[in-house]
């Protein structure tokens, strides 16, 4: 109730008299407080919805920031209120706080637009009043968990995608958790569920009686003693994969004991062990029974499934969440059952031939009964008996259906919560794109302005008059903020495609030698190198044109022939290429003629004008950027070879 | 067990549930032992409104626009109108978080309580505050006074101010430097009849206190405490 210290302050002050009269020293003199002023009424617009407010209202809470001098900031003089432009109806939250003290949280609206609104306004999420604060917590939970696993689904969504530099192991333990990552694990996949099926239906098949063997038609023996041969195979074959699946999960696992200890693996174990043991033990009259329980567990394996669906998990996991309302569920029928087992035995004792012979005889009874199947293998005769079975058989479906609506709506929320996850993974893939696709925009309007040479400083009419179209003063300032950047960094930005490309280009070695000159950077980029990094600009040049080459159209010869650059040995008119640039650079600075500078690959001129032409078209998109290629092509031949430029297409 | 005493027990049984049964269609009704249902009805809020602004005015000594800036806030805290000894605590409370200033609180709400009908209202509230605030140093004196009379019998023993003593030393809590000692509030009690007690006879009559204050330099000087509480 801070509001109300406020108000009662004055009145504490004065109930200092009963001291005054007691007290063996001086009081301290009062605070040289302002002569206090008539109270007055601030307005506060909110996005056009002026709230009026006794100051002293405001005051009450001075570390907030309507309570405290921040809010002046926010004042605007001319028309004498405080103007915030923030959502109107949470404003009324928060004043009604200031008015009350207690902050109440509003049902309809989203509880992180209600979160910000409160750290706008200075007000710790503690303050929310006892009133609202168990939904307001329980609301902020759910919303929290949510952004938990969206952040964990974008990890684990981004994790197939770079499987670079991770290990065999850890590559087989992937394909494992996520069969979708690549073919052979769906293969894989697919494969094992195939056989799980086939061997469950085998154990099926095996009890099914056949028509009798050659020597006695007659007679019908289970299909498994008929083919015994065929079944053996089809088991083992089944075995042999299975073992297989788990040494490899094994041996893939990045936490072995985790793993053993885990209930899939129990599974695994218990599905193939029977067939194992049944190897090495003999068949024996002796050990037959133990043998008879050991084909029982192979029925196991149908849990295998629960890898392959989902919902067989989400059952699993519901009845592992409602052990509680079971553990109920059975400690009451087991009461019951007692109870009427005992009454009915002694009320059908008297009765002749009575099946009643012992209270554990009339478990079978009242179970039936309280779960009324009613096999009617054993009725009561006398009066009592029936009186009592009657109530037996009400209250028994009355004690099973109280916890099942529970079960049910454990399983329903976590059924629902496993399909929130996967429609949000599927968005997920929406959203990331958008984030790439809004991401790349800038950058792409960045390159494209660049293209265009709005970089030059002093450039020619005509290539200013391509960059006609309009930029906003935003774009304008951030297209000079990354420029500026990029003269820091003496690197350039380019887009992923083609970075990517050249990385792999550069990884596989190359393919082709071509020596024709490549492609483009604008002079911007000529000028910068040779102005700030003349020294490493032979390596910048290349791995700059490698990168920034094909903004939108570069060829994959033009890269190879980049590639090439790089690559000393093998080809010949490649460590040729590599020879020269180890030369002195000279940048030309007539290169400004097109547009950019032009990297010349040092080959012999008769080579140039035969390969450059075939690549041209292969090459470029447009029209100037063939015209540029000729004409490097041809200027290949007028300079000297040491020279190294960067042309743009 | 026999028999017969099995079947009677299971016509019981069934009679029980066909009492049971006939209950729920509202043919018998339930006898009920406690009618506490009409407590339900209590009404637990009275609303209390104080006289008019003028009157108000005519009895304290507070501008129109202090009375107003006062009601406010009292009405803000006490929908209701009125204060009961319970919120007085509460209210007090909060300005001494380390110490226990329940004791005092309620000599206070007996102080403010000019009526004693077991709540403040805002008349009384603002009765007491034009008293303290805007009196004259005889007044506040004559308040005081009436504090610590905890029988309002017109003097005050020994007794009744070791009370209002251990209720102050109270509100300081545990932790004070110095430690606070036991006989601390007994020896002040004794300072202060000293002071007070003229004609030594066990009491202080109001005569005796408002004479011996008014000697007394720094009580004096610290009237001016409540210049500009409001």
């Amino acid at each position: 109730m801070a509001a109300g210290v406020a108000t009662w302050l004055p009145f504490a002050r004065a109930a200092a008299v009963g001291w005054l009269p007691l007290a063996q020293q001086p009081l301290p003199p009062a605070p040289g407080v302002k002569a206090s002023r008539a109270d007055e009424v601030l307005v506060v617009n909110v996005s056009g919805r002026r709230f009026e407010t006794w100051k002293n209202t405001l005051d009450r809470y001075p570390d907030t920031l309507l309570g405290s001098s921040e809010k002046e900031f926010f004042y605007d003089a001319d028309s004498g209120e405080y103007f915030f432009d923030r959502d109107p109806d949470m404003f009324r939250h928060v004043l009604n706080f200031y008015r009350t003290g207690r902050l109440h949280c509003p049902r309809q609206e989203c509880i992180q637009a209600f979160d910000e609104e409160l750290a706008f306004y200075g007000l710790v999420p503690e303050l929310v009043g006892d009133c609202c604060l168990e939904e307001y917590r329980d609301r902020k939970k759910e919303n929290a968990e949510r952004l938990a696993e969206d952040e964990e689904a974008e990890q684990a969504g981004e994790g197939p995608a770079l499987p670079a530099g991770s290990s065999l192991r850890q590559q087989l333990w992937r394909a494992f958790e996520n069969p979708h990552t690549s073919t052979a694990a769906l293969v894989f996949y697919y494969v094992t569920g195939f056989f799980i099926a086939v061997s469950v239906i085998a154990n099926v098949v095996e009890t099914i009686p056949c028509r009798g063997s050659a020597r006695l038609p007659s007679k019908e023996v289970p299909c498994g003693d008929r083919f015994p041969m065929a079944f053996f195979c089809m088991d083992t074959a089944c075995v042999l994969i299975f073992t297989g699946e788990y040494l490899l999960r094994l041996f893939a696992a990045p936490s072995r004991c985790r793993f053993l200890r885990s209930v899939m693996s129990l599974i695994d174990v218990v599905a193939i062990m029977p067939y194992y043991i049944g190897l090495f033990v003999a068949k024996g009259d002796d050990v037959s029974g133990a043998f008879v329980t050991l084909r029982v567990f192979r029925v196991f394996r149908i849990f295998k499934f629960s890898r392959h669906s989902q919902g067989l998990r989400i059952l699993g996991y519901t009845l592992k969440s409602c052990a509680s309302e079971l553990g109920f569920l059975l400690f009451s029928l087991t009461m019951a059952i007692i109870i009427f087992a005992t009454v009915m035995f002694y009320a059908e004792k008297s009765t002749n031939k009575t099946n009643f012979t012992s209270i554990p005889a009339a478990f079978w009874y009242t179970i039936v009964t309280m779960t009324t199947l009613g096999y009617g293998d054993m009725v009561p005769s006398t009066i009592a008996g029936k009186i009592f079975g009657s109530i037996c058989s009400l209250s028994g479906v009355l004690v099973i259906a109280l916890p099942v609506p529970v079960i049910v709506s454990n399983f329903s929320r976590i059924y629902h919560q496993n399909q929130r996850a996967d429609k949000r993974r599927a968005q997920q893939k929406v959203r990331l794109a958008r984030i790439r696709l809004a991401k790349s925009g800038t950058t792409n309007a960045f390159l494209q302005y660049k293209q265009n040479g709005g970089l030059e400083d002093s450039g020619s009419g005509e290539e200013q008059a391509l960059c006609v179209r309009n930029r906003s003063a935003f774009e304008q300032q951030h297209h000079h903020l990354l420029h500026c950047l990029e003269k820091t960094t003496c690197h350039e930005f380019t887009d992923e495609l083609t970075f990517s490309e050249a990385l792999g280009a550069v990884s596989l070695g190359g393919r082709t030698s071509r020596s024709t000159s490549v492609s483009s950077q604008p002079v911007g980029a000529g000028s910068l190198l040779s102005s700030c990094c003349p020294r490493r600009a032979k390596r910048r040049a290349i791995r700059l044109a490698n990168s920034t080459a094909s903004v939108s159209r570069g060829s994959m010869q033009e890269l190879d022939t980049l590639a090439g650059l790089r690559r000393s040995p093998v080809p010949q008119s490649r460590s040729s290429l590599n020879a020269k640039p180890h030369g002195s650079l000279d940048l030309n600075c007539d290169s400004r003629d097109f547009v950019a500078a032009i990297i010349s690959i040092p080959t012999p001129p008769a080579n140039t004008p035969d390969e450059s032409r075939p690549s041209s078209p292969g090459g470029s998109g447009g029209g100037r950027a063939s015209s540029t290629l000729r004409n490097s092509s041809l200027g290949t031949s007028c300079f000297l070879p040491e020279t190294v430029k960067i042309s743009s297409l | 067990m026999n028999l017969e005493g099995l079947e009677m027990v299971a016509v019981l049984v069934v009679l029980a549930l066909f009492v049971k049964v006939l209950e729920q269609f509202g043919l018998f009704e339930p006898v009920s032992l406690e009618d506490s249902v009409e407590d339900e009805f209590e009404l637990s809020t009275v609303c209390h409104r104080p006289e008019g602004l003028e009157q108000l005015q005519e009895q304290t000594k507070f501008t129109r626009k202090e009375l107003q800036v006062l009601y406010r806030g009292f009405k803000n805290e006490c929908p209701s109108g009125i204060v009961n000894e319970e919120n007085f605590k509460q209210i007090y409370s909060q300005f001494f978080p380390q110490g226990d200033s329940s004791t005092y609180a309620t000599f206070l709400f007996n102080a403010f309580d000019t009526d004693h009908d077991g709540s403040v209202s805002f008349e009384d509230f603002v009765a007491g505050l034009s008293v303290i605030l805007r009196g004259t140093i005889d007044d506040r004196l004559n308040w005081a006074f009436n504090l610590y009379d905890l029988n309002k019998d017109g003097c005050i023993t020994k007794e009744e101010m070791l009370d209002i003593m251990k209720s102050i030393y109270d509100m300081m809590g545990k932790y004070t430097y110095p430690a606070l000692r036991e006989e601390a509030p007994k020896e002040h009690v004794e300072s202060f009849f000293q002071k007070m007690d003229r004609n030594k006879d066990g009491v202080v009559t109001i005569e005796e206190f408002i004479e011996s204050c008014q000697k007394d330099e720094n009580i004096m000087r610290s009237m001016q405490l409540f210049d500009n509480v409001i």
